[in-house]
């Protein structure tokens, strides 16, 4: 007898276990591959699964195999051109063509494969040193919000919705009644015959009217609402950021900042970004950089391009609030800003960078969030902003950062804020 | 017409119905012909879980290994990039045969899936002498999930790293792993579990002994005379090491054991994949014609049948940019045909090639190839003159000792009894893979292995030998030493890799 077995609804995922193996032992090779990544990767799109390669001779499972040289002699198909005798140069290597030397392909390939997004992010966060609870927050889907969603027949007192419940109240007696009305309609009828005979007072007469009475007093008895009747405003949780954010990134591209002190910059942004997004349903982003002058560009630019000259920090400062009353005026927008800079500013600005943060930038966002990518001792921007951090120490962060895991602290109040 | 005889169900969509129906009629055409099979038991999967089985290589349990994740992982990426469908069928050599059919397949590919794997490669697990001598078919799946257990019973209990490490190291050494000639016993699952305990106390005992540094009173004579240990040289690495490297913990050689007896279970499996194939895909042809002649199946069944069937077995030429070498299931395929042509219209050539076989009964004569070869033999037996003429066969030399590749034989009357022969080494595992033997071990001395690569051809090893090697030196204990033995007998060391594992214990 056959046996056909159904086993599409079995477990699924039979070969997660050994793909956590996997990652699990080669993640030295999946880190740096994650690193060329976010190199490349855009801001806005860290929230994504990755394709990532790894050397192929990192991961080989070796055997014993012959390798080159010796004498090989190989049978193949599709003659059209030999004879039995002729010579000919061997193929120039990396073709396989019709040598023998390609038996031994002891492959050097990259092995390419798809993270997926919580292990990605689980690479990104480590390089960064977060917390447990902040790596669980960030990498939880969304927030949620209650919203409607039609009614039910449970629920709490406050949520009664009257109409709903008195008209299955109605619906319910009109059903209920009904065989009542009937019996009704035909006593009725029949008490009327009686009285037009002159025979209303006739012993038939007092037994319909009877009758009558009783089947009004039942119909009186139908309760005029039940707890059957009953509705309640139903509310579900659905994912749902609460609304909208526009991110600033500003960064000094002066000379000195160099590609590494921008890879680490990107990190920074990127961990802001995807703070936002785990709480704002859009998010937009806008890149200031700046040397003495400030302009807004594309990410493109903002990472790559590359100036040179001296630096005036409040250009870029005055830059962004231009931009803010031209296009993010309203109340709708949060707004959050993220700096990085080499600490380099001319000596004269500075003073003017914090007046211009205590009066115009700091009222207006949620959060700035300043580092200084550099070694050695703070220089009078650090000193400027460290006043303006004495009296907003809820929405202003800054922090020295000499490597990736320093990045963290600087938003730590923002995600403990968010925690609580 | 009867009913037994009504057109089978069209379309593309599957039921359970249909395919049970299929089974029935193709289970009754394999009858007439006479195929003698294990029960077998059809199992509907997802891609997914196709490409699972996949990863453990068409087991549906294994143990855990980081490698099946691998699998896995290049697996999905060419999936999803399209650059590769997934077989049709995966198909475990065990009673009942098990068949997958996976879900995304229309009714019939199903169809053509239960003829080739259900019917033609259940048939010659059940036949052919490699797998009657050397698999357990009614035990592998029983052994598997004792496997997955001991390992993840010792992964809890010593670390997943520590087993993970001993793990990779013993599938370094699966493909010399296998006993090529010895007969194995069979595999039984309640006397694996019984003798599991006592066998790692008994083992370890007789290491002991094997190790003993008292002194032991032996006759003078003997003493001088020196003890070869192994006496004969070992060809099975993992064997060895199992019943005699010192330092293993008894758990570490059951482990050893575990991987060595799984490589053995898939050794027929590697010698017979030409014939096996070509087995298989003559038998879905042939009875899936059967049926069409029968007015069975209708033209479009046909056409998308003979569609995949000429993909499987086409044969690029040798300058095509599809080319991968001689394709097994196209030889294969070919061969069993051109036999079963040899049989019914034997030509005057065929009479002079193959005298017994030309004019006889060629379902006997088919069986009987078909129990009695492998890959290797079956070539060398069977390969006529008009198969090669048809494939254009041709032979090329490449001797790194002379400057240009030369041509030695191509399809010609000269050339065919050289390139029967070539072929056939080529498909001879003793060739194919490098003849490495245990041949000492030091005992009196640093207790060093001394393993010996016997060179073929002047074949010498690949780049990754030293870190096989290596993986022998972690299960061995003490310094390994690899040597190579010409073809005129002359030994050379070639590597050596130095380690003593108690000095780095004694370390930590």
């Amino acid at each position: 007898m056959l046996q056909i077995i159904d086993r599409r609804n079995d477990s699924r995922n039979k070969s997660a276990v050994n793909r956590n193996r996997f990652i699990r032992r080669f993640k030295g090779q999946i880190r740096n591959a994650v690193r060329d990544a976010i190199a490349r990767r855009k801001v806005a799109d860290i929230d994504d699964g990755e394709k990532v390669s790894i050397p192929a001779k990192d991961i080989s499972e070796p055997q014993f195999r012959h390798g080159k040289g010796g004498r090989w002699s190989v049978v193949q198909p599709g003659n059209e051109r030999f004879v039995t005798g002729d010579e000919f140069d061997r193929p120039p290597e990396g073709k396989g063509g019709a040598s023998g030397a390609s038996q031994d392909g002891e492959g050097i390939d990259d092995f390419a494969f798809t993270l997926s997004r919580e292990e990605f992010l689980d690479i990104f966060f480590d390089d960064l040193a977060l917390p447990r609870l902040v790596k669980t927050q960030l990498t939880r889907i969304s927030e949620y919000k209650r919203v409607r969603a039609g009614f039910t027949s449970t629920g709490v007192p406050t949520n009664i919705n009257v109409v709903r419940s008195l008209r299955g109240a109605t619906g319910r007696r009109l059903a209920a009644g009904a065989p009542y009305h009937k019996l009704l309609r035909a006593l009725k009828e029949e008490l009327a015959e009686l009285e037009l005979c002159g025979a209303s007072d006739s012993e038939r007469a007092a037994e319909v009217r009877g009758e009558i009475a009783r089947l009004l007093r039942r119909l009186e008895g139908l309760p005029f609402i039940d707890t059957f009747d009953l509705r309640y405003n139903s509310r579900i949780r659905t994912p749902a950021p609460s609304t909208q954010a526009v991110m600033f990134c500003l960064m000094d591209v002066s000379g000195s900042m160099d590609e590494e002190k921008k890879q680490i910059a990107k990190r920074f942004f990127m961990l802001l970004y995807l703070f936002l997004t785990r709480t704002y349903q859009q998010i937009e982003i806008v890149f200031i950089r700046h040397h003495t002058q400030a302009q807004e560009v594309d990410e493109d630019d903002f990472f790559h391009a590359r100036e040179t000259g001296g630096t005036v920090v409040s250009s870029a400062l005055e830059l962004m609030h231009r931009i803010v009353r031209e296009r993010y005026a309203s109340n709708v927008w949060n707004i959050y800003c993220a700096q990085a800079s080499d600490g380099d500013n001319w000596d004269a600005d500075s003073p003017k960078c914090r007046e211009l943060l205590e009066s115009k930038i700091v009222p207006l966002v949620q959060y700035f969030a300043y580092i200084e990518i550099a070694e050695g001792e703070p220089q009078n921007l650090w000193r400027e902003y460290a006043k303006v951090m004495a009296d907003h120490p809820q929405c202003f962060a800054m922090q020295q950062i000499g490597g990736l895991t320093d990045i963290y602290p600087v938003f730590r109040e923002l995600f403990r804020k968010s925690l609580a | 017409m009867n009913d037994d005889t009504a057109a089978l169900p069209t379309g593309s969509e599957w039921t359970f119905e249909s395919i049970e129906r299929y089974d029935r009629e193709i289970g009754r055409v394999a009858a007439e012909y006479g195929l003698d099979c294990y029960r077998h038991q059809l199992e509907v999967i997802t891609a997914e879980q196709m490409m699972d089985a996949y990863a453990s290589i068409g087991m549906p349990v294994y143990y855990h290994h980081w490698s099946f994740g691998k699998h896995f992982l290049s697996t999905e990426k060419s999936y999803k990039r399209g650059q590769m469908g997934l077989a049709y069928e995966i198909v475990i050599n065990s009673d009942p045969c098990i068949v997958y059919l996976m879900e995304e397949n229309t009714l019939p590919m199903q169809a053509l899936v239960i003829a080739h794997a259900g019917y033609g490669h259940n048939s010659f697990f059940k036949g052919n002498y490699l797998f009657r001598t050397w698999t357990s078919a009614d035990a592998i799946v029983d052994y598997m999930v004792f496997a997955r257990n001991v390992i993840a019973e010792y992964e809890e209990r010593y670390g997943e790293e520590e087993v993970e490490h001993l793990l990779d190291a013993c599938h370094a050494l699966m493909s010399v792993g296998v006993d090529r000639y010895k007969r194995p016993p069979k595999l039984s699952l309640s006397k694996e579990r019984e003798r599991r305990k006592e066998r790692g106390i008994y083992l370890q005992s007789q290491v002991n002994d094997l190790w003993r540094t008292l002194p032991q009173r032996y006759d003078k004579k003997e003493a001088e005379a020196e003890r070869r240990f192994p006496e004969e040289p070992e060809e099975n690495l993992l064997y060895f090491i199992e019943k005699n490297a010192p330092l293993l913990e008894p758990w570490q050689r059951e482990i050893v054991r575990i991987v060595r007896k799984i490589g053995q279970y898939f050794y027929p499996q590697r010698q017979t994949q030409l014939m096996n194939e070509g087995w298989a895909c003559f038998w879905h042809y042939t009875m899936l014609y059967h049926l069409y002649e029968q007015r069975m199946l209708g033209d479009g069944f046909m056409l998308e049948f003979l569609q995949s069937h000429t993909n499987v077995v086409f044969q690029p030429p040798f300058n095509s940019r599809q080319f991968s070498g001689v394709n097994p299931y196209a030889l294969g395929f070919a061969m069993w045909r051109d036999i079963q042509r040899m049989c019914q219209e034997p030509t005057a050539e065929d009479r002079e090639w193959f005298p017994d076989l030309a004019g006889s009964d060629w379902r006997a004569s088919m069986d009987f190839a078909m129990r009695n070869f492998k890959d290797e033999s079956f070539i060398a037996q069977y390969l006529s003159p008009k198969l090669m003429r048809e494939f254009r066969l041709f032979n090329i030399l490449d001797d790194a000792s002379l400057p240009k590749l030369r041509i030695e034989a191509i399809h010609d009357e000269q050339g065919y009894r050289m390139i029967r022969q070539r072929l056939a080494d080529q498909y001879n595992l003793g060739s194919r893979e490098p003849d490495i033997q245990v041949w000492n071990v030091d005992l009196r001395g640093e207790r060093s292995l001394t393993l010996r690569h016997f060179k073929y051809q002047e074949r010498p090893l690949g780049d990754s030998r030293d870190t096989v090697l290596k993986h022998v030196a972690t299960l061995w204990g003490f310094p390994v030493r690899l040597e190579e033995q010409d073809e005129n007998g002359e030994v050379s060391l070639v590597t050596e890799v130095k380690i003593d594992r108690r000095r780095e214990n004694h370390e930590v």
